[in-house]
């Protein structure tokens, strides 16, 4: 496989949310905001592509035993780099965030990458691959997170695109796109279209 | 007492970790094809959840809060920023351990549960557990009580999900959506369900 491949595969083709279903826990929780979700993609990405990256380097001496205590270590230093980054100059999307920023240690997209890409691949394509990883599952959340602002309230990146009726407008939002529910129905469809349409895989 | 009751009560329904807060998805989805499975893994999580919260409540209040190692020293030592990475690790551990001890002491347990606890290490309704515990400041006997709590309304949520999807094994579902796709909607309904809870006030 070209190394181009590795990048651009799992955006669409393999795409880890859709395809996989990895990673949902963070998809749904933080996808009601555009731009807290834009953080949490970016963070994610950045994560994923780093711990395979510094996995893939130390993947010789790495005895097998504590292969996964190893890779929690290294996934749990990068995620508190990144937490403190947006603690320190993002201080109100780290409110919105909650515990989803320390929960990307237990998201199953990084260990998964890690132990089915990372450990047998070299350095610059295991890079590679969570870059694209990432990037498919940013592609997924922003999809989500865009329906669910703008029908449940009107507006993206928090700029009113439909003018409430509350605030003397025409549009009603449906406040049950802001609820933990609808994240499920979007999910699921966006799934059966993924298996329609991109991979036609049978059940 | 009366403040124990209702967080016990609202972790259970009205924060459901795997309805609400979408904790623990992927095991959610994965291991709730069939229900004997979904108890098993639904009864380790609870015993799990429940010895793992409080310990993270000890290790957060002793030794990383603000000022925790004035008795050591050090008054002015904030080490909360690598609370992540301890928590996990103790998780860990105690999974570790317990697997261990299950082994020697109760085999007929330990083959009923051992295939499920390296699963849980990476599920994040544990973590999230232990990162809610410190986020609302529990003392030790809300951490006690908050764990059992979500550890049991994950469990009725994983075996209610693996009792509906054993009767949607038979339907007849739209090309592409049997599996996964009606999995997602499926759970979206339960949580609409799990919502009537939030008008009950304790």
């Amino acid at each position: 496989m070209s190394a181009m491949k590795v990048f651009t595969d799992p955006i669409i083709k393999n795409n880890p949310i859709a395809v996989q279903v990895l990673g949902i826990c963070s998809t749904l929780a933080v996808t009601t905001k555009l731009e807290v979700t834009m953080v949490m993609a970016v963070s994610v990405m950045t994560v994923v592509a780093l711990s395979n990256l510094f996995l893939s380097m130390m993947r010789k001496l790495m005895p097998s035993s504590i292969r996964l205590i190893i890779e929690m270590t290294v996934v749990a230093t990068l995620v508190i780099i990144a937490d403190q980054i947006i603690k320190a100059y993002m201080f109100e999307i780290s409110k919105q965030l909650s515990v989803f920023m320390g929960l990307i240690i237990t998201n199953c997209i990084i260990m998964g990458r890690a132990e089915a890409y990372a450990i047998s691949n070299p350095p610059f394509r295991s890079f590679l691959d969570g870059l694209g990883n990432g990037a498919g599952y940013g592609l997924v959340l922003i999809i989500i997170a865009t329906i669910r602002e703008l029908i449940g309230s009107g507006k993206l990146f928090g700029l009113t695109l439909l003018p409430t009726v509350n605030s003397g407008g025409w549009y009603q939002p449906n406040g049950l796109f802001l609820l933990a529910p609808s994240a499920f129905f979007l999910i699921g469809i966006l799934i059966w279209i993924a298996r329609l349409t991109v991979v036609k895989a049978e059940d | 007492m009366e403040a124990y009751l209702s967080l016990f009560i609202k972790s259970i329904f009205i924060e459901n970790m795997a309805l609400s807060f979408f904790l623990g998805m992927c095991t959610f989805i994965a291991v709730s094809k069939k229900v004997e499975t979904a108890f098993g893994l639904g009864v380790a999580v609870v015993v799990v959840q429940a010895i793992t919260v409080p310990a993270n409540n000890l290790l957060y209040r002793f030794v990383l809060k603000e000022g925790a190692l004035t008795w050591a020293g050090f008054p002015d030592l904030d080490l909360g920023f690598i609370g992540l990475v301890t928590y996990i690790g103790l998780i860990a551990a105690i999974v570790q351990i317990l697997e261990m001890a299950l082994d020697k002491y109760v085999p007929s347990l330990y083959s009923a549960l051992g295939i499920f606890l390296p699963l849980i290490t990476v599920n994040c309704a544990i973590l999230g557990g232990s990162l809610f515990m410190v986020q609302r400041d529990y003392s030790f006997g809300e951490s006690v009580v908050f764990g059992l709590g979500s550890g049991i309304g994950w469990a009725l949520a994983i075996v209610t999900m693996a009792g509906i999807r054993d009767r949607i094994k038979y339907a007849d579902t739209p090309r592409g959506l049997g599996g996964m796709g009606i999995t997602f909607i499926t759970a979206g309904i339960m949580a609409i369900a799990f919502m009537l809870f939030s008008g009950i006030k304790l």
